[in-house]
């Protein structure tokens, strides 16, 4: 192996060359800029004059700040949570579900990715706002059964701009994003195993949570990191649905690189951010490599 | 109403002031695919410059043939990109100017970028329409004789509402935005931090400019108190928000209530007694511009009576253009949402840009009210 490998060095670089000199053209170059800027103040209305200083990432550690931070860690991890409860069963039902099914059942769980994110925001708007489809929906229901007679006229529920809409904005968005990895491992799970723990006495619940579960574990890991950290950094979500008090960390970056121009600041955020990212993949790799050796020992 | 009227009725400038970076990215190459190529086109109007002008304009903000006209005038051909907000404007051409050669920044953008340095002097001989400008529109002191900039449009914030709905009459006063728990859960407000606080100002009975910290404490403190009965900060898209009856009352511009007035009658404006922040968006032509002479010939153009009638015509702001108004007709010219009475005008302002850290500290500020 190792000669063939020597041998085809030069045909692997030719291969390699391009797509890292995009990588490093068009991601690290402009990240390692950013990254500079972060240690760097404002000089004029223009120019960032790069002097070392920490002061954007002691303000950006300031208690309100952080307290933004903790709101969006919590908002994504409750969208994770839920992404995962729903698209557990989803995922298991696709892979069970027939032959000839199985692709237009995927088709439809991708579908929504072929509509532009900010499009499908806008929709939600229309279904949720006051006068929206669930309201009225609901409200035809009230007077069919005549609880307009009894309990008056219906009061429209209050569903958008709050922290709610957020929520099930991020949920509805996200959700592919947990069922398609789930689907992966599922899919690749030896039946067999299922059949003998239903032979050897086990309810399905518990070939579920003893069986399958720790079987499909590597793809709900995955599930849930790259279904956590686009949640993390969502902005448009939190912008067109939320209420008042809805805001997340990434509009606050957007601001200050906008409104406040201060990109200085906003740079420090936003690796902040990136930091807080990279610390979750690492946990990932580490809890992957102890249940490794785990199963090894 | 139906899905398609919600549809139809979504201002695409909201639309694409969402759209933020994404949009950006996209009408940026549209913009400048065409201009990157030397084509040797006839030289337009004589100014012995290529037959192009690459012009950076707010969506639905010219007329609906004006770029056709003055190209059958002129021979030069228009190529115009849209941006959503100031700072968005200010953030492309921020590290150079991108090949854009007229641009319509806000008043307080005009100052910003001609002291960043960012603006060409307008040479006014190349400008003889300017005799048609209103003189109150001529030294004005975001950019004084006009050194910069020519005015294109003027609007003022101001409340926006459903007069059925309104429980205390008229509601002619900032406290029922700012101070009042009369309208909770119908209210919303402009998220631009430094016009929110501004107009918070003038309620407390002070300038627009010039705020102390203690000022901005003051105000800070009411909009926490006040936020629990705000259904949302909107971006500029209050006229929606009122018309599908999410809201009652809402912060917003003359010329976005007038246009939804159109739609339903059951909607009116009104400036609040206390006064409030004008706005003037201004035609300028950025430092690095590639074709100066037609951006002079166009912004000349744009300043005709009969071109900037037909503008008007389409996007019902007011106009400084004292030639194109007359040619208007009386529904535009009396029209009392889009000319307020001249008594509570008196007691606007413009908003002057007080430095970088000014700003900062609003956005701050505004942070603080949204975590709060």
């Amino acid at each position: 192996m190792e000669q063939s490998w020597n041998r085809a060095k030069q045909a692997f670089a030719a291969i390699a060359i391009p797509p890292m000199a995009w990588l490093v053209l068009f991601f690290l170059a402009p990240l390692a800029l950013v990254w500079l800027f972060s240690f760097g103040q404002n000089d004029g209305l223009k120019d960032i004059a790069i002097t070392g200083t920490f002061a954007n990432y002691a303000r950006a550690l300031e208690p309100l700040y952080l307290q933004i931070f903790g709101k969006s860690l919590w908002v994504a991890a409750l969208t994770t949570l839920f992404c995962l409860v729903l698209g557990f069963p989803v995922a298991l039902a696709i892979t069970f579900a027939p032959e000839k099914w199985r692709g237009w059942l995927l088709l439809l769980i991708m579908l929504p990715f072929w509509t532009n994110l900010l499009v499908r925001t806008y929709a939600l708007i229309a279904v949720l706002r006051t006068n929206g489809y669930v309201n009225a929906t609901v409200e035809w229901f009230w007077q069919l059964g005549g609880l307009d007679q009894l309990l008056g006229p219906y009061q429209p529920m209050e569903l958008l701009y709050n922290n709610f809409a957020v929520i099930f904005g991020l949920i509805y968005v996200h959700l592919p994003f947990m069922v398609l990895p789930l689907y992966a491992a599922l899919d690749r799970l030896d039946r067999s195993l299922i059949e003998a723990s239903l032979d050897l006495g086990a309810g399905h619940l518990q070939t579920i949570l003893k069986v399958v579960v720790p079987l499909a574990m590597p793809g709900i890991v995955s599930g849930i990191i790259i279904t956590f950290i686009p949640a993390l950094g969502a902005y448009l979500t939190p912008d067109l649905l939320g209420g008042p008090d809805s805001q997340m960390i990434a509009n606050v970056i957007e601001r200050q690189f906008k409104r406040a121009n201060d990109w200085p600041f906003g740079a420090a955020l936003s690796f902040l951010l990136m930091y807080l990212t990279f610390i979750a993949i690492a946990i990932q790799a580490v809890v992957a490599r102890h249940r490794r050796e785990n199963a090894r020992s | 109403m139906t899905s398609w009227d919600f549809f139809r009725s979504m201002n695409r400038r909201s639309l694409l002031s969402s759209m933020g970076v994404a949009a950006v990215g996209l009408t940026f190459t549209g913009a400048l695919s065409g201009c990157g190529k030397k084509e040797e086109g006839a030289p337009g109007a004589g100014t012995g410059e290529e037959a192009k002008l690459n012009f950076y304009n707010w969506d639905t903000y010219i007329g609906e043939t004006t770029l056709e006209d003055f190209k059958a005038g002129s021979g030069i051909d228009v190529n115009m990109s849209l941006f959503a907000t100031n700072d968005e404007l200010f953030a492309k051409l921020k590290a150079g100017n991108p090949g854009f050669d007229v641009i319509v920044p806000s008043n307080e953008f005009v100052t910003r970028m001609a002291e960043a340095d960012m603006l060409m002097a307008l040479d006014h001989a190349q400008i003889p329409n300017i005799k048609n400008v209103d003189p109150a529109f001529m030294d004005p002191d975001f950019d004084k004789g006009r050194k910069f900039s020519m005015p294109y449009t003027w609007l003022v914030l101001g409340i926006g509402y459903r007069k059925s709905a309104m429980k205390g009459g008229v509601p002619d006063s900032w406290k029922w935005l700012f101070d009042s728990d009369a309208y909770k859960g119908k209210i919303a407000l402009l998220s631009e931090s430094a016009d929110l606080f501004r107009l918070g100002f003038k309620y407390l009975g002070h300038s627009l400019n010039g705020a102390t910290p203690e000022l901005m404490k003051q105000v800070e403190a009411m909009l926490i108190k006040q936020k629990p009965f705000v259904k949302a900060f909107h971006e500029d898209n209050g006229q929606d928000m009122l018309l599908s009856k999410e809201v009652d009352i809402v912060l917003e511009y003359n010329g976005d209530i007038a246009q939804i007035k159109t739609e339903d009658d059951d909607v009116d404006f009104v400036v609040p007694k206390e006064g409030s922040l004008l706005n003037s968006d201004c035609l300028c032509i950025p430092k690095g511009a590639p074709h100066p002479k037609n951006a002079h010939a166009f912004i000349n153009y744009l300043l005709d009576a009969e071109a900037g009638k037909k503008i008007t015509e389409t996007i019902l702001y007011p106009t400084p253009n004292a030639a194109a108004k007359a040619l208007m007709g009386d529904d535009y010219k009396n029209n009392p949402i889009i000319f307020p009475p001249e008594e509570v005008m008196a007691k606007c302002e413009y908003g002057i840009f007080e430095g970088a850290e000014k700003a900062q500290a609003y956005e701050e500020a505004m942070t603080r009210v949204r975590a709060a």
